[in-house]
């Protein structure tokens, strides 16, 4: 790789940067190709996603879903596996938060129904990945195809419980009742409001502290924990990882439970957090742009937030100028997210050897050292 | 007797309408994987041939210039694939998730852009269509028992596409199995080394073979719009790209195998709209979701190695990198 001479800056600062500004100027084409002004159109993104109050929120709570399905993605990279399937964990993490809530709401307060929702939308999430990975670890089967399938079979269970089981009786659309407001986790413009801040109503809610935990809590795992440092070796070198006495199958599947568990959170902050019922397709795609978020961050929880940050802005953003220019569509947003994945992931290596043609014009090459091969 | 053997007919009739997108895509999908390219991007080649085909087909009128556009773009997608994985050794399924997503958000900004109809073409009429084709002498025999019915109500009346996807599997047979390019392309996925050593250009092998996957691809999306349906309609492919995927690796990536896994994916999606609602002695009624997410339910199956073992290509997804 000649991106591995070059400066650490250079790899983690301005690489990066270049492959987004790339996709970002392809899109800009694209704007411009369809006859809109795209400089117009990047300021009415701006201002749609932070320009007032309601706007930053929309823009946290979709930065909130690309956390969780940032970090999942990322997690899983780090030991060298592609985990496709975000979308489906996500949808099921929403279904085991939904039963929860369905079956206690009435019983059980607020305190004790937040630990039970979260625990369960970690649970849902990590068995629907524990099967690929489990098949992965035993009986080497490709965890990418298998992830898209349970996405599919996901889609397919959930239609089908929506449909037959879980519908509201003497409803026609697919959604089962509301839960009691003690199974509602607390809206954001709710909490500042117990504490005399008065906030523009957006569906963010409590789920973005929890985002924050996650990120620190991964970070702490994936860097200072043996479990991290067994994984990240597995990541490197799964024979290496063997002579180093660690069990890969083992780390397969914790890594990829961990990852499932963590998209299952998309399920929760969209279940209990916004749509306070179980309804089909909540998950809208932000299980796929997780892999947009964690290739843009460099796999890193640093870089998730940034970038989710970036694709929060991006949705809400496209969602205000389709609604104010009638030429443009939401769907413009997911043509940038699919440019962004070519660039920053498998085009991101393509402008290294440029950058540094011109870093060693500029800064000659150092001697090499005698001892290297 | 003779009102079943009607009904098979049509069930098989519906079946191969179903299967030929997932024939075209598999096949596409056989000699890019048999290289060594993973092809994740099946369903986004696919879909955006199908766009650009329709839009083509509502503006000239021509179902030729639609083809050719489809599988043009289709070729280009495939390009950028190759560009990406083969010239920069990026991850293939990264790539491959990038086109898809981007081809599903591009075809509806396009859409919108020239046609103003919330991202549909508009529909053409038969002219601009790949319509049915009558066989010679299909009218007369029409009457002839069994086999004048298999003649003229099966063997006849489809369109072009179903008959070229059909032709496409022997095709590839031909090529993978009884031509040079063939036993190169099959190395060229095994063991590339082998391949450099022997003085072939890997990166060209490679790069022939994701272009027979656009040509493919391109002519299943042009099917999906302007054969099968009459009018590009927003995320038309539905997943059918990955279920031709799964349909390889179920044919364990050789094409007769392949084409009777794309049949028998063609005949669960023709049943389950049929089997809604019938109640099966001694199970109970059948969800027809379980119908709909059985052929991936049962690639899972054969992946975990529970009905024989499905094997990939060696080099597989393992980018080339000639040593210095």
């Amino acid at each position: 790789m000649p991106a591995a001479s070059l400066p650490r800056w250079i790899d983690t600062g301005v690489i990066p940067v270049l492959n987004i500004a790339l996709a970002l100027i392809v899109s800009g084409l694209i704007i411009a190709a369809i006859g809109e002004d795209p400089f117009a159109a990047m300021a009415v993104m701006v201002k749609g996603a932070l320009g007032y109050q309601e706007g930053i929120g929309y823009t946290l709570y979709y930065a909130t879903n690309f956390t969780f399905a940032g970090l999942a993605v990322a997690i899983a990279f780090h030991a060298g596996l592609f985990n496709i399937g975000g979308e489906g964990q996500a949808y099921i993490g929403g279904l085991g938060v939904g039963l929860v809530m369905l079956a206690l709401d009435s019983a059980l307060p607020m305190v004790l129904l937040l630990p039970l929702g979260l625990l369960a939308s970690a649970i849902f999430g990590a068995a629907w990945a524990a099967v690929p990975a489990y098949l992965q670890a035993c009986r080497g089967s490709h965890i990418v195809i298998t992830t898209i399938m349970f996405n599919f079979i996901a889609a397919a269970l959930m239609v089908y419980l929506m449909v037959n089981v879980l519908i509201q009786p003497g409803q026609m659309s697919p959604q089962s009742r509301e839960f009691d407001v003690s199974g509602h986790l607390p809206f954001v413009h709710e909490a500042l409001a117990w504490i005399g801040v008065s906030f523009a109503r957006s569906p963010l809610n409590v789920s973005i502290v929890w985002a924050a935990v996650c990120c620190l809590g991964l970070g702490a795992y994936i860097w200072r924990t043996r479990w991290g440092y067994e994984l990240r070796t597995v990541g490197h070198n799964e024979r290496a990882a063997v002579y180093a006495g660690v069990n890969p199958r083992r780390v397969i599947v914790i890594t990829m439970c961990i990852s499932g568990g963590l998209a299952g959170f998309v399920g929760m902050n969209e279940v209990m957090g916004v749509h306070h019922r179980l309804l089909l397709d909540f998950t809208a795609g932000y299980g796929f742009t997780g892999i947009a978020v964690s290739l843009m961050g460099r796999n890193h929880p640093i870089g998730v937030v940034l970038a989710s940050l970036l694709f929060g802005v991006l949705y809400q953003g496209g969602a205000e100028l389709a609604f104010e220019v009638p030429g443009i569509t939401r769907e413009l947003v997911v043509t940038i997210q699919g440019l962004v994945i070519l660039f920053s992931g498998a085009l991101a290596y393509m402008t290294a050897p440029w950058v540094a043609r011109i870093y060693y014009a500029v800064k000659p090459r150092p001697e090499p050292a005698v001892s290297a091969a | 007797m003779e009102d079943a053997f009607v009904f098979t007919v049509l069930t098989a009739n519906a079946t191969v309408r179903v299967a030929t997108p997932l024939i075209l895509c598999a096949m596409a999908g056989l000699f890019s994987e048999r290289a060594g390219i993973i092809d994740i991007g099946l369903e986004g080649k696919m879909l955006g041939a199908a766009f650009i085909s329709a839009s083509v087909a509502a503006v000239t009128g021509s179902v030729w210039l639609a083809l050719g556009a489809g599988i043009a773009l289709a070729i280009c997608l495939a390009l950028l694939h190759g560009f990406a994985c083969i010239t920069h050794n990026g991850n293939h399924v990264v790539s491959g998730v990038a086109i898809n997503i981007m081809v599903s958000g591009l075809t509806v900004v396009l859409g919108i852009a020239w046609f103003q109809r919330g991202g549909q073409t508009p529909s053409v009429g038969p002219d601009a269509r790949f319509m049915p084709i009558t066989l010679p002498f299909a009218d007369v025999l029409r009457d002839v028992p069994l086999l004048g019915t298999l003649y003229s109500g099966f063997l006849s009346g489809h369109n072009l596409l179903v008959y070229i996807a059909f032709s496409a599997v022997f095709a590839t047979w031909w090529v993978v199995y009884r031509t040079r390019f063939g036993l190169r392309l099959r190395a060229v996925g095994e063991n590339p080394q082998a391949v450099d050593t022997a003085g072939i250009s890997v990166a060209w092998l490679r790069y022939r073979a994701v272009l027979i996957g656009g040509l493919l691809t391109g002519i299943a999306g042009t099917y999906l719009a302007i054969a099968q349906n009459a009018g590009f309609v927003q995320n038309m492919s539905a997943g059918q790209g990955y279920i031709a995927l799964a349909a390889m690796i179920f044919g364990k990536w050789r094409p007769v195998p392949a084409l009777g896994a794309c049949l028998m994916f063609g005949l669960l999606d023709a049943v389950a709209i049929r089997l809604q609602g019938v109640v099966v002695p001694g199970i109970g009624e059948i969800p027809v979701q379980l119908i709909q997410a059985l052929p991936y339910i049962l690639t899972v199956v054969l992946l975990a190695g529970f009905i024989g073992k499905a094997v990939a290509p060696k080099a597989i997804g393992v980018p080339y990198v000639k040593e210095a």
